[in-house]
C-alpha cells in the first residue's frame, strides 16, 4: 500500500508541476504571435496606436515568459528525479526529442527575447521585427518537439525493444507518430485562443474601469475576431483528434464517453455520474445512438466499451468530467466571442454586458486547456507509453515523506506565484492606458485645426 | 565513430556546464550581492543582466539535456540521488527568475519583497549547485566525509559566483557602483581562495581514486600546469582588484577573464579526475551511453545548431555592449 502511495504522490507532484508550467507557454506562444501582429501593423500603417498596444502587452508577455521558463527548467530535471525508469528505458527516444527542443527552440527564443524586450531603441525596426519573429519561431518549435514526444508516448511507433530498452528504428515515424499532427494543431490553436481571450478580457476590463485609451478598443477587437474565428476551428480539430484517439487509444474514448460495455448504436451521454464500482453511469442524460453517430458516423456502429480493457483503462469519472469541462468551456467561448463580434460590428462601442462577459472569460483558455490536457494525460493511464510501459514501472524509489514534503513546497510556491501573476496583471491593467496620450494629441490637434487663427 | 561519440557527448556536457557556471554564475553572483546595494544601484545591477539571464540559464538545460540524451542511466542515477538539492536549486531558480519581472511590474509597494526573493533565490541556487557538485565529485557516496565535502563546495560556489558577478559589474557599470563592485570582489576573493584550497586538499583525501591519478610520478609533473595556471590567475585577479588605478585604466575586464580561467582550470582538473567515469567508480562513459543511432541523430543537430547559437549569442552581446543603462521596452512606453 505504501509503495502505491509513493507512486501516487510522484504522479500528483508531476501533474502539479506540468499543470502549473503549461499555463504560461499556453499564453506566451499565442501572445508572441499577437505581439508580432501589433508590430507588423505599426510597420505597415505607422499608426502609433499599435505601438501602445505592443508596449502594454509585451510586459505581460515578459512576465508570462519568465514564469514559463523557470517552471520549464523544473520539468527537465523532474524526468530524472521522479521518473528514472522512463529515461532508463525510453531515453534513446525521449532524449533526442527533448534535446532538439533545447537546441532549436530554447536558445532561439531566450536569446532573441533580450533584443525583443530591451533592444527596441538599440536596433533598427527590421532587426527588431526579425528578433520578435525568432521568438515566435522558438516558442512554436518548442511546442512542436515537446508535443511530438508527448504524442509518441500516447501513440508510439518507429521503435524496437532490445532487452527491455526502446531503440529508434525510424526517426521520421517517431517524430510524426499518428496522434502528433492532431495534438500539435489542437494545442497551438488552444494557445492562440487562450491569448485571444486574455487580451480581449483584460481590454474589456480596462474599458469597464474607464482606464482605457484608443489602443484598448483595437486590442479588444483583435482578440474578439481571433476568438470568433478560432473557437469553431478548435471544435473541428478536436473532432478529428477524437477520431484519431478512437483508432489508437479506444480505452480513452470509452472513458470519455462513459461507455461501459461494447455495443452497437451506443448512446451519447451528455451528463451523469460515472460509477466505476457499479460499472454504470447514474442519472445519465443520453442521446440515443449519439456516440455511435459521432464516433463511427453510423447510428448503429459498434463502439468498444471499458469491459474490453479490464485493468488497462483510465479512471473513468475524472476523464469523463474533464472532457465535459473542456467542451463546455469551448462552446461558451464560441457563444461569447460570436455575440461580442456581432455586437462590436453593429455598434461603435461594446455594450456593458458584452464587456462584462468578456472580462469574466479572461482566463477561460486556462480552464479549457488544463481540462483538455487532463483528458489526454489521465486518459493515457495506466500507461506511460501506451501498451508498453506503465507509470508505476518508472517511478523513483523516494519515500512518501520526501515526496509529500517537496509536494507541499511546490504547492505553496506555485500558489503564491499564481496569485502574484494574476494580481500583477490586474495591477498593470488598472493603470490608465498609455495610449490616452495619443487621445490627447488627437483632441489637441483637432482643436488646433478648428481654430487656425490662434496659431 | 561509435566509440568516440560518447566522448564527444561528454565533452558537450562539460562545455555546456562550464559555460553555464560562468554565465549564470555572474547573474547569480549579482543576485547574491543585491542586498548590499542601494535602490538605484539594484536597478542598474539588474539592468546589466536583464537581456542575458534567460539565455544564460538555458546552458544548464542544455547540459542536463545532453546528459539525458547521451547517458540516460547516469542522468537517472544522478538526479534521483540528488532529489532534494535539485528541488532546492529549482526553488531558487524559480524565485530568482520570476523576481526579475515581478520587481518592476508588480505593485511598487512589493518591490522590496521581490528584491529580497531575488537575492534569496540566487543564494539558494548557488548553494544547492555547490552541494550537487560536491556530491557528484565523491561519486554520490554516503558518509560523513563526503557530506562534509559537499558542504564545503556549497560554500565555495556562492563565493565564486560573487567574484564573477563583481567582475561583470566592473565591465558594465560606472561610478560608485564600480568602486563597490571592486570592493565586493576584494572581499569575496579570500573566501573563494580558501575554499578552492580546501577543496583541492580534501578531494584526494575523500577520494583515493582521485589521489592516485594526481599524486604519482610522472602524472604530477604533467598535470602541474593546471594548479600553476589557477594560482597565477587567482593572484592576478586579486592584484588587479587591489590596484584600483589599473581597474580605472580600463583593465577591469581582467577580473572576469582571470576568474573564467580559474573556472576553466577547475573544469579540466575535474574532467581528468573523473575520466572514464560519468559517475565516479559506478558508471563509465561507455557503460551508460545511449544507443548509437540516438547519439548520431542528435550529433548532426549539435553540429548544425551550436555554431548558430554561438553566432546569435555574440550578436546579442554586441547589441547590448558597453555600460548598462536602465532597461526600457522602448521610448514611448
Amino acid at each position: 500500500m505504501s509503495a502505491l502511495d509513493a507512486v501516487d504522490l510522484a504522479r500528483i507532484q508531476f501533474a502539479l508541476n506540468i499543470s502549473f508550467h503549461i499555463l504560461f507557454p499556453t499564453i506566451s506562444i499565442g501572445l508572441a504571435w499577437i505581439l508580432l501582429f501589433f508590430r507588423l501593423r505599426f510597420t505597415a500603417t505607422t499608426n502609433r496606436l499599435w505601438e501602445y498596444a505592443y508596449y502594454f502587452w509585451v510586459k505581460v508577455f515578459a512576465l508570462t515568459f519568465a514564469l514559463g521558463v523557470v517552471s520549464g527548467v523544473t520539468m527537465s530535471f523532474q524526468f530524472g528525479t521522479n521518473w528514472p525508469g522512463f529515461i532508463e528505458r525510453a531515453g534513446n527516444i525521449a532524449g533526442p526529442l527533448l534535446g532538439y527542443e533545447v537546441l532549436t527552440a530554447f536558445f532561439l527564443e531566450s536569446t532573441f527575447l533580450g533584443i525583443m524586450l530591451f533592444g527596441k531603441e538599440k536596433v533598427s525596426n527590421r532587426v527588431h521585427l526579425f528578433s520578435s519573429a525568432m521568438v515566435v519561431l522558438g516558442t512554436t518549435l518548442s511546442a512542436f518537439w515537446i508535443l511530438s514526444l508527448n504524442s509518441w508516448m500516447q501513440t508510439p511507433q518507429g521503435y524496437e525493444i532490445i532487452d527491455g530498452v526502446f531503440h529508434p528504428v525510424s526517426w521520421w515515424d517517431i517524430v510524426f507518430n499518428p496522434s502528433f499532427p492532431y495534438r500539435l494543431a489542437h494545442m497551438l490553436n488552444a494557445s492562440l485562443l487562450t491569448s485571444a481571450f486574455l487580451v480581449a478580457g483584460i481590454s474589456a476590463w480596462r474599458i469597464l474601469r474607464k482606464v482605457d485609451g484608443p489602443a484598448t478598443l483595437s486590442v479588444l477587437k483583435t482578440g474578439v475576431v481571433m476568438a470568433a474565428v478560432l473557437s469553431p476551428v478548435q471544435v473541428f480539430i478536436g473532432d478529428l483528434h477524437g477520431l484519431n484517439t478512437l483508432k489508437h487509444q479506444p480505452a480513452k474514448i470509452a472513458a470519455i464517453e462513459g461507455i461501459w460495455h461494447t455495443e452497437k448504436g451506443a448512446p451519447l451521454t451528455l451528463f451523469g455520474f460515472p460509477d466505476e464500482g457499479e460499472k454504470t453511469t447514474h442519472f445519465a442524460i443520453e442521446i440515443p445512438k449519439g456516440a455511435s453517430l459521432i464516433l463511427t458516423h453510423d447510428p448503429d456502429g459498434e463502439v468498444l466499451g471499458l469491459n474490453e480493457f479490464e485493468g488497462r483503462h483510465p479512471p473513468v469519472a475524472f476523464v469523463f468530467w474533464s472532457f465535459r469541462v473542456m467542451v463546455g468551456t469551448g462552446f461558451l467561448m464560441i457563444a461569447v466571442s460570436w455575440i461580442a463580434a456581432w455586437s462590436l460590428s453593429r455598434k461603435k462601442k461594446a455594450s456593458g454586458l458584452v464587456l462584462t462577459a468578456l472580462s469574466m472569460m479572461t482566463f477561460a483558455g486556462w480552464v479549457a486547456t488544463l481540462s483538455g490536457w487532463y483528458v489526454t494525460e489521465v486518459g493515457r493511464q495506466p500507461w506511460l507509453i501506451t501498451g508498453q510501459m506503465r507509470v508505476s514501472e518508472a517511478a523513483a524509489p523516494h519515500s512518501s515523506a520526501t515526496l509529500a514534503g517537496t509536494l507541499l513546497g511546490y504547492g505553496l510556491l506555485y500558489g503564491f506565484l499564481l496569485v502574484a501573476y494574476v494580481g500583477t496583471i490586474r495591477y498593470m491593467a488598472t493603470k490608465p492606458a498609455a495610449s490616452l496620450k495619443l487621445a490627447n494629441i488627437y483632441s489637441k490637434s483637432a482643436s488646433d485645426s478648428l481654430s487656425p487663427e490662434r496659431s | 565513430m561509435g566509440d568516440l561519440l560518447p566522448l564527444v557527448f561528454m565533452g558537450v556536457i562539460g562545455f555546456a556546464l562550464l559555460v553555464y557556471v560562468v554565465l549564470d554564475g555572474y547573474d547569480l553572483g549579482i543576485g547574491i550581492l543585491l542586498p548590499f546595494a542601494s535602490d538605484d544601484e539594484k536597478d542598474t545591477m539588474i539592468a546589466s543582466i536583464g537581456p542575458f539571464w534567460d539565455a544564460n540559464e538555458t546552458w544548464l538545460v542544455l547540459g542536463v539535456g545532453v546528459l539525458l540524451i547521451g547517458f540516460p542511466s547516469a542522468y537517472a542515477m544522478v538526479l534521483t540521488a540528488l532529489y532534494i538539492p535539485v528541488t532546492v536549486m529549482l526553488f531558487g531558480l524559480i524565485l530568482r527568475g520570476v523576481s526579475f519581472d515581478f520587481r518592476v511590474k508588480a505593485n511598487v509597494k512589493h518591490k522590496r519583497l521581490w528584491n529580497g526573493l531575488f537575492a534569496v533565490g540566487s543564494f539558494l541556487a548557488a548553494t544547492a549547485q555547490g552541494w550537487m557538485l560536491g556530491r557528484y565529485i565523491t561519486g554520490l557516496t554516503p558518509g560523513l566525509m563526503s557530506t562534509g565535502f559537499a558542504f564545503l563546495i556549497s560554500l565555495t560556489m556562492p563565493a565564486l559566483y560573487v567574484v564573477l558577478g563583481a567582475g561583470w559589474l566592473l565591465i558594465k557599470c560606472e561610478g560608485a557602483l564600480f568602486d563597490k563592485a571592486a570592493d565586493w570582489g576584494r572581499k569575496a576573493m579570500p573566501v573563494m581562495g580558501l575554499a578552492l584550497l580546501a577543496v583541492s586538499v580534501s578531494t584526494p583525501i575523500v577520494s583515493a581514486a582521485i589521489a592516485q591519478r594526481w599524486f604519482t610520478l610522472p602524472n604530477i609533473i604533467g598535470l602541474a600546469p593546471i594548479p600553476v595556471t589557477t594560482i597565477i590567475a587567482f593572484f592576478s585577479v586579486y592584484w588587479v582588484l587591489v590596484r584600483t588605478e589599473i581597474l580605472h585604466a580600463g583593465y577591469a575586464w581582467l577580473v572576469m577573464a582571470g576568474t573564467v580561467v580559474t573556472c576553466l582550470m577547475a573544469a579540466l582538473g575535474l574532467a581528468y579526475s573523473l575520466y572514464p567515469f560519468v559517475v565516479l567508480n559506478r558508471l563509465t562513459i561507455w557503460e551508460s551511453a545511449a544507443a548509437t543511432k540516438s547519439l548520431m541523430f542528435v550529433f548532426w543537430g549539435i553540429l548544425l545548431v551550436v555554431p548558430a547559437i554561438a553566432a546569435y549569442t555574440v550578436f546579442v552581446y554586441s547589441v547590448f555592449r558597453g555600460k548598462a543603462t536602465g532597461l526600457s521596452y522602448g521610448q514611448n512606453e
